[in-house]
């Protein structure tokens, strides 16, 4: 894959670090396997879920406990080195993607679950616990931690709080912010701060709200209280197909109005099933236009009523084919092309590129007319995952990018498609975060008093800007450079600026 | 109207944000010339497939609801009714939630965007009105609860739901330690327990969701006497006995916290995790009592001697302070809003 080295020239420039100071100053607080400078122990930290960023850090540092990261914050603070916190490297907007010039601190080695409590409900863990971890160790309590990102055998607690990541139940149960009591952690200066408690509130401002999703960019999480809920006796799906996409998602705003919130709610286009179909074999619907997975769990009485509600709400909105899971290795196999969609789709094309807008969930049709139209414009096909009950969108761009001009384009018609979602009244990222990748996007998305005072927040934790530098929020300058500006009423956003 | 709001705002005087007064209670006592955000007001856009409501600050929280149940929605964070007049924004400034939070979430989580004014009086825009959306900090949760002490909150976009469908309330005779103890374990099973309060020797429950589930569960929870629904509607604007009083602590402690033994009368919501006492016990017992088992201790109604001597809120450790007046001033440099409502040092 080629590697992007575009719009550099606007990021903060760290050239002056002193890299012998910097390693002599790690070497002194971790132990000699918690820190890595050699280049074929950096290269794996290159990049993160999104490899078409790729940069080579000074330094990884491992540390094993929380005091180790006071130590490590601390040497960079003094040493102006920037920071770059990492988890298991799966995000999809470059948001660990290292500083040339700085140390990536990997939580990787903080991985223990410290306390799990059945009574109150509730599981302390490291921040570099995976996801699914945290599920399997309250599963024989049927407990189990909510939100459910499809990379949750693999992504770690610290990296969902960066993200603020939701998963395809979390109409129902919540994203992370909806699902986390506290959060310990320490801040550029290496000092300890705790964000809620384990009360359901807190005095003071709501500063755990404002961790969850600040993409590393405000303090370096040590440790996470989450919510443990007690595990659904039953779920069951129902599959739907739709001969029209407009169809499919006018029967989405029918089952909300008819006052059922299912616990998942998940659109595919024909170009999604036709990719998946025989990757994963679950007896799609192939001649569907859009085929809709509706998601009901809780007790079997429950469960029975809401199937029954929703069928009755599919019938009426035209479904062509409607078939309910009789049992869960049924209920499994319609998930598993929902699930497997994105390796499905990278057996089917050498490379792809994951969106991840959200739209007012009415506007559905008008987006994926929109993206038919770009992908004839760009050349490019696209193959469309939704989840449908919460409005946001995983356009699934395919290219090769041994094919010159080819991720160029893909990356013009992904801005595009974001813009759009702007226009239409919804986000840039409803999941996968800014990160590197869309902070471009930023611009569009927020006029510049907007991005002055995110600029204000991050100084009020970190006033040098050492933690992850160059991600999340693009500078003014960055934007005006950029030329897609935040147009509102007719004024351009930063009439302040020089033009380039 | 806007116009008007960022005139004030730019006089450079402290000012005290106030919609119908009905909180002016809640916090340290409100001081600064009145800022009075009710002419401001009305429902922009409400859109219930969408499950989203958006109104100008001054909208009454009345108005709203009324609105939201002619679609067989509500607001399920459940906020208080001090008044008739309640306005949106201050709901949303004080951030308070009512019995269905254990189970629905707290205000916090249904707000999905918020429009103010900071204090060079710039209009702002965090958040917007989809249900998942990461780009930027999360400012607009942080707005909620903040007292209005960051900006002039113009406008708030909130998550609805749909009402429950049926509905049951259960009360047993229980001692405090035995309702304590059946909460944690009905919580920690598959049963639709949205909202418990405990009072003198009564325990009761509201069960809601699926007509059959509601059903199931009563089966399961075992026989008690039922109650009527209206209740929790009395709970929930504090209008019952129990809030008839000078002074009034507000304990949010972690649901498994162990009886409080403090002198003074106990009402216990949010299966446990929220603890309403009435007791003439020293301010720094109560505090101390609270963030020994990890929570914290507001005085929520007292008399402004005793608010002006220990603060209406538990003090936070100096890193957190300073993350609050690093916040504040990034917002509000001139410190001209609301000054000193939530912690006397900003």
């Amino acid at each position: 894959m080629t590697t992007r080295t575009h719009s550099h020239e606007r990021d903060q420039d760290f050239s002056d670090v002193d890299r012998a100071a910097l390693l002599e100053a790690l070497a002194a607080v971790l132990p000699a396997a918690s820190l890595l400078a050699d280049h074929e122990d950096l290269k794996p930290y290159e990049c993160d879920g999104l490899s078409a960023y790729r940069r080579v850090p000074l330094a990884v540092a491992l540390p094993e406990d929380e005091a180790q990261v006071v130590d490590v914050l601390k040497a960079c603070h003094r040493l102006g080195v920037p920071v770059v916190a990492r988890g298991a490297g799966t995000g999809l907007s470059g948001g660990a993607l290292p500083n040339e010039h700085g140390v990536v601190l990997s939580l990787a080695k903080m991985k223990r679950i410290v306390a799990l409590d059945p009574y109150a409900r509730t599981a302390v863990v490291q921040p570099g616990v995976r996801n699914l971890a945290i599920s399997e160790a309250a599963a024989p309590h049927g407990l189990y931690y909510a939100p459910d990102p499809s990379s949750q055998i693999a992504c770690t607690i610290g990296g969902n709080i960066a993200e603020n990541s939701g998963g395809v139940h979390c109409l129902k149960y919540g994203l992370t912010v909806h699902n986390v009591l506290r959060v310990r952690a320490v801040t550029i200066a290496g000092e300890i701060v705790e964000f809620g408690n384990h009360a359901l509130d807190a005095p003071g401002y709501d500063l755990l709200a404002l961790m969850i999703g600040s993409e590393g960019l405000l303090a370096v999480v040590t440790e996470v209280t989450v919510k443990l809920v007690p595990k659904p006796e039953v779920a069951r799906v129902i599959m739907a197909s739709f001969d029209a996409v407009t169809k499919a998602g006018t029967a989405v705003a029918d089952i909300i109005a008819a006052g059922i919130i299912p616990a998942g709610l998940e659109m595919m286009d024909k170009q999604a099933t036709a990719a998946v179909e025989p990757f994963v074999k679950a007896g799609y619907d192939l001649n569907a236009a859009a085929i809709l997975l509706a998601e009901s769990d809780g007790t079997p009485e429950e469960v029975e009523e809401e199937i029954a509600a929703m069928r009755g709400v599919l019938e009426r909105s035209g479904a062509s084919e409607i078939r309910v899971s009789n049992d869960d290795a049924e209920r499994l196999r319609f998930w598993a092309g929902r699930k497997a969609a994105f390796p499905a789709v990278g057996s089917i094309s050498p490379d792809y590129y994951c969106m991840d807008g959200t739209i007012p969930r009415k506007r559905l049709a008008e987006m994926l007319t929109a993206i038919n139209d770009m992908e004839t414009k760009y050349g490019l096909r696209c193959v469309n995952v939704f989840h449908a009950g919460d409005g946001n969108l995983h356009p699934l761009i395919l290219y090769d990018a041994n094919v010159p001009g080819e991720l160029e384009r893909t990356e013009t018609f992904g801005a595009e498609i974001l813009e759009l979602t702007v226009k239409l009244g919804g986000a840039i990222t409803g999941e996968h975060g800014v990160g590197y990748e869309k902070i471009n996007s930023m611009c569009v998305q927020f006029a510049s008093d907007e991005l002055a005072a995110f600029h204000r927040v991050k100084a009020a934790f970190d006033p040098q800007g050492l933690l992850n530098p160059d991600k999340a929020i693009p500078t003014l300058h960055r934007c005006a450079e950029f030329g897609r500006m935040h147009v509102h009423q007719g004024q351009l956003a930063h009439p302040e600026l020089e033009r380039f | 109207m806007i116009e008007q709001f960022k005139a004030q705002i730019r006089a450079g005087q402290a000012l005290c944000i106030r919609g119908a007064g009905s909180k002016d209670f809640y916090g340290n006592p409100p001081q600064g010339e009145m800022l009075d955000t009710r002419a401001y007001s009305g429902i922009v856009a409400y859109e219930p497939t969408e499950l989203y409501v958006t109104a100008k600050c001054g909208t009454p929280l009345a108005e709203i609801e009324a609105a939201l149940a002619a679609q067989g929605q509500c607001l399920a964070f459940e906020p208080p009714r001090f008044s008739a007049e309640s306005t949106i924004g201050g709901v949303v400034a004080a951030g308070l939630s009512g019995p269905r939070r254990v189970s629905a979430g707290a205000l916090r989580d249904f707000v999905l965007g918020v429009k103010l004014l900071d204090g060079a009086a710039r209009e702002l825009n965090f958040g917007g009105q989809v249900m998942k959306n990461v780009a930027g900090y999360d400012v607009s949760r942080v707005i909620a609860g903040s007292l209005g002490t960051l900006g002039l909150i113009t406008e708030v976009s909130l998550k609805v739901l749909p009402k429950p469908v049926a509905d049951a309330t259960l009360r047993f005779e229980m001692a405090q330690a035995a309702a304590l103890d059946k909460l944690n374990r009905w919580a920690g099973q598959p049963l639709p327990m949205v909202a418990s309060a405990w009072e003198a020797g009564v325990l009761t429950i509201r069960l809601a969701g699926a007509r059959a589930a509601v059903e199931a569960a009563q089966q399961k929870v075992g026989v008690g006497g039922t109650a009527d629904a209206g209740f929790w509607d009395t709970l929930r604007d504090q209008t019952t006995d129990f809030f008839n009083t000078e002074t009034l602590w507000r304990l949010s402690v972690p649901s498994t916290a162990p009886e409080f033994k403090l002198p003074g009368e106990q009402l216990i919501e949010w299966g446990g995790a929220l603890r309403w006492l009435k007791s003439d016990a020293p301010p720094e017992t109560i505090r101390a009592a609270a963030s020994a088992v990890g929570g914290s201790a507001t005085l929520y109604r007292a008399p402004a001697e005793l608010k002006a001597q220990v603060g209406a809120f538990a003090p936070l450790p100096p890193p957190l302070m300073a993350l609050h007046k690093n916040l504040k001033a990034a917002f509000d440099p001139q410190g001209l809003f609301n000054p000193g409502r939530l912690y006397k040092d900003f």
